[in-house]
């Protein structure tokens, strides 16, 4: 491999991000940045495209091609995009309530269509921007929030890794937002796969959810190297505590890609009406 | 001599089985052959196979954008259920019925008309012959009625049939002739088709959907993501062969807010892009569709109207979008709105609404409808057009300058560069944001922005295709969409009884051209806007948005009847009085 030409630093804008001091999603920022600087990619051949929330802020705090589209939407702008263009690395950004809730159909199908790009979700169970209500990760009984009965909604969380992977996606890994080299490398790793990758992250919401400074302390690397069997895979997420980290999955399915190559011209397609 | 005198219009009913869309395609490709002009639409139920149908036909040596008042023959193979669409199949006293009387007898409905009821056998007549179809005896009887005659459809038998299906070929072939020896001897009297006029050059046969594809094509769309929606799939069918032939990209979303999001994609990328829908769908993508205006990303939007709302009558023609299309996005979104005259027209004006998209950076809805969309006509071949995609892009700006995606320019058009050119990476947004593209809720940067993308669309120069303006006199017609052709039709017939009248419909219905509708209007005194929406859409939208010298006369109906020119043409003549 040449010498790198961009550092992480190159990825980044001089756009101050709106997070609270203390949000994980600084940090998987810098993840996202250096994982671009360690592929060898330049600012101009990448694009982070994304929806609406506290992260999904993130495009313009890179320095690439970045599109910060409308809530829950950022799947569909990104699939779009590198089936136009499948020379542009896509990494997709966003969070838990854009991603699963206003975003969830767009996601499973974001799985088994298995367009080459890579999703990260910066998971914090909560909605920030809204100033905190209960999100699709959020526990069922969390009830910190002006809009949860007491006792919490009482709605079982939902699981982004197995319906990840019940919907067909190629590479799952789960990160931590605090570790921001072991993040990176596993970004790094899931834009190099081919098809649709995706790298949930915990990233801890201290304004919302103070209680998941903790996260940190309680985090682990699975004791499983990842497997390419969905079933065992499976298994192991019915086992999992929701805080082994590291790379789950990877699947052995062809990415979704449209060739482009004329075979003809317009006046042949004029042709077809003729009488 | 107006067109309808010249004109034959035959209804073809049977149940689904007869073959009667069969015999009405090859009536169609015969005429044509023969250098007719066509119109062929069907009505039917809402049946996934089978179910009542009728294949709905205007023939005629001269151009065809209308139907006409009446049918002069309806050919019933049986009757099932036709008294569900009994409506769309008007008929009087110089109208045929031809009927199998072993389908009983002819609805009251029908025979209420005055129409003159003939015996036609053809279960009977079908089975004399090996093979024989009663479909087959219809194509013939009807040929010979019309003054077709029987050599258009052997030729065109032979040119369909012969190589590939000999046996169904000589079958047909001896039913149609014998139909047509037995329509000889009916007592049927009917118009005749006048002698076909030379013909110079070829002719095409081609629905307002595949057009309206064509058209997409023609204008430079490279990239096509939709979900599948009546009455527009045969656009995307269309688009789904045709894309990938030319090195574009077809994707079936998993919805509307997917799709228009993906063309958003798409379109950020480069590729100029289409989505096709119906109106359910287009209120799915009316929020993609302010993203589009907010992050300039140009986006060409099919709408192929249908009754509504909510489900509505999906197979039924109706133009009720026109409210959301124009009003439909939250905020003070300005976009383009265009909708194509005729099924031809589908082809200009998509390829057109390309061009405006692109060269504005704008999202552009084109309203076509059931009535254009799913309607085959045989037209004059679309002459090329030069309106193509040319986006004005930005190039890697020169050392020490900043690139701004969002610049103030004069025109309003900032140049929009294509993602791998360095030195120019922005972040397209939907947020308001400043100049440089970073999100800003500064008073001044949202005022300079909206005044921005407002100043681009009415700066342009749209050119004499903004609207169709035919005729004079104090009376005008206003209307838009598929209705154009009816009223020309109306216009023309009212001249000829001496009522002068011009024909104004805006092909470019957003934004709106106050001048040149001026200077279109100038010398009206009376106006009749015709539409086919049940609110008054159309009426609403042009006292609210134009001068208008007098409260207009409304002809406004929703569908699915559509507006036949003697509606339009007996209220000139009550105008001109």
């Amino acid at each position: 491999m040449n010498a790198p030409t961009y550092s992480a630093k190159d990825f980044r804008s001089d756009v101050k991000p709106v997070w609270c001091p203390g949000c994980g999603d600084y940090g998987v920022l810098t993840s996202i940045a250096k994982a671009f600087a360690d592929l060898n990619l330049a600012p101009h051949q990448t694009s982070v495209v994304s929806g609406i929330g506290c992260s999904s802020r993130i495009p313009a705090y890179t320095n690439t091609y970045g599109f910060h589209s409308i809530h829950g939407r950022a799947l569909a702008v990104g699939a779009g995009l590198k089936l136009a263009r499948p020379d542009l690395t896509v990494l997709v950004a966003g969070g838990d309530g854009d991603g699963f809730s206003i975003g969830g159909n767009h996601f499973i199908h974001a799985c088994r269509r298995n367009v080459d790009m890579t999703y990260v979700v910066m998971d914090n169970r909560v909605y920030g921007m809204t100033k905190g209500q209960p999100s699709p990760t959020t526990e069922a009984d969390w009830d910190a929030s002006a809009m949860a009965p007491p006792g919490g909604t009482g709605v079982t969380p939902f699981h982004p890794l197995a319906i990840a992977l019940a919907a067909g996606a190629n590479f799952i890994a789960r990160a931590f937002s605090g570790d921001i080299n072991g993040t990176a490398a596993l970004i790094a790793e899931a834009i190099r796969y081919p098809g649709f990758s995706f790298v949930a992250v915990m990233s801890p919401c201290i304004t919302f959810r103070e209680e998941q400074r903790d996260w940190k302390s309680v985090i682990r690397q699975s004791g499983f190297p990842a497997t390419t069997d969905p079933a065992q895979a499976a298994r192991r997420l019915m086992t999992d505590d929701g805080f082994n980290m590291g790379v789950l999955y990877r699947g052995g399915r062809d990415s979704f890609a449209k060739p482009r190559s004329t075979q003809c011209s317009i006046a042949d397609l004029d042709s077809e009406f003729a009488v | 001599m107006t067109i309808s005198s010249g004109s034959v219009s035959i209804a073809l009913c049977g149940s689904g089985g007869a073959g009667v869309m069969t015999a009405a395609n090859m009536l169609v490709d015969a005429a044509a052959q023969a250098g007719y002009y066509a119109l062929f639409s069907r009505s039917s139920g809402p049946q996934i196979r089978g179910g009542e149908a009728a294949a709905l036909l205007r023939l005629s040596a001269e151009p065809i954008t209308s139907v006409d008042d009446t049918f002069q023959i309806l050919l019933a193979i049986d009757w099932l259920n036709v008294v569900r669409f009994a409506a769309e199949l008007p008929l009087n006293a110089d109208s045929l019925i031809l009927a199998d009387p072993t389908a009983g007898e002819v609805p009251e409905i029908l025979s209420r008309s005055g129409a003159r009821i003939v015996e036609l056998p053809m279960k009977d007549l079908a089975q004399s012959i090996p093979g024989g179809r009663p479909n087959m005896i219809a194509l013939g009887v009807v040929a010979a009625l019309t003054g077709l005659g029987v050599e258009p459809v052997v030729e065109m038998l032979g040119k369909s049939l012969k190589k590939k299906h000999a046996d169904a070929f000589e079958a047909s072939l001896a039913a149609v002739r014998h139909g047509a020896e037995t329509g000889l001897t009916l007592d049927a009297p009917c118009r005749q088709l006048p002698p076909a006029l030379p013909r110079h050059g070829g002719r095409w046969t081609i629905s307002g959907n595949h057009a309206a594809g064509l058209g997409a094509i023609r204008g430079g769309i490279r990239f096509c993501a939709a979900y599948p929606i009546t009455p527009a799939t045969e656009s995307l069918e269309y688009l789904s062969a045709a894309l990938p032939k030319i090195g574009g990209v077809f994707v079936q979303a998993e919805d509307e807010l997917a799709s228009i999001n993906m063309c958003i994609g798409a379109s950020f990328g480069g590729d100029a892009s289409i989505t096709a829908t119906a109106g359910p769908g287009l209120a799915l993508m009316t929020e993609g569709l302010g993203l589009a205006v907010s992050s300039e990303t140009p986006v060409v939007v099919l709408d192929v109207q249908r009754g509504g709302p909510s489900t509505g009558i999906p197979t039924k023609s109706e133009q009720s979008d026109l409210n959301i299309a124009i009003y439909g996005l939250h905020g003070d979104a300005p976009h383009l709105v265009l909708a194509p005259q005729s099924i031809g027209d589908c082809l200009f004006t998509t390829q057109w609404a390309v061009h405006l998209a692109e060269a504005m950076q704008a999202p552009c809805i084109v309203l076509s409808d059931q009535s254009l969309g799913q309607s085959r006509a045989v037209i004059d071949p679309a002459p090329a057009s030069p309106f193509f995609a040319n986006r004005e892009t930005a190039r890697t700006p020169a050392e020490g300058e900043t690139f701004k995606r969002y610049a103030l320019t004069n025109t309003g058009v900032s140049p929009m560069p294509v993602p791998g050119t360095p030195g120019c990476q922005y972040t397209a947004d939907g947020l308001e944001h400043a100049e440089s593209g970073t999100p800003s809720s500064q008073a001044s940067d949202h005022s300079r922005q909206l005044d921005k993308r407002l100043r681009k669309l009415v700066l342009h120069d749209y050119g004499p295709d903004w609207a169709t303006i035919e005729g004079e006199g104090e009376i005008a017609v206003i209307t838009w969409g598929s209705c154009t052709g009816a009223a020309r039709e109306a216009v023309i017939r009212a001249r000829a009884d001496g009522v002068k009248a011009r024909l104004i419909a805006p092909r470019l219905l957003y934004p709106t051209l106050p001048e040149q509708m001026a200077r279109a209007l100038d010398g009206v005194r009376k106006i009749l806007v015709v539409e086919q929406s049940h609110l008054g859409q159309f009426n609403r939208y042009l006292r609210g948005e134009y001068d208008l010298p007098a409260r207009p006369d409304v002809l406004s109906r929703p569908g699915p009847l559509p507006i036949r020119p003697g509606e339009i043409h007996a209220r000139l003549l009550a105008m001109g009085k």
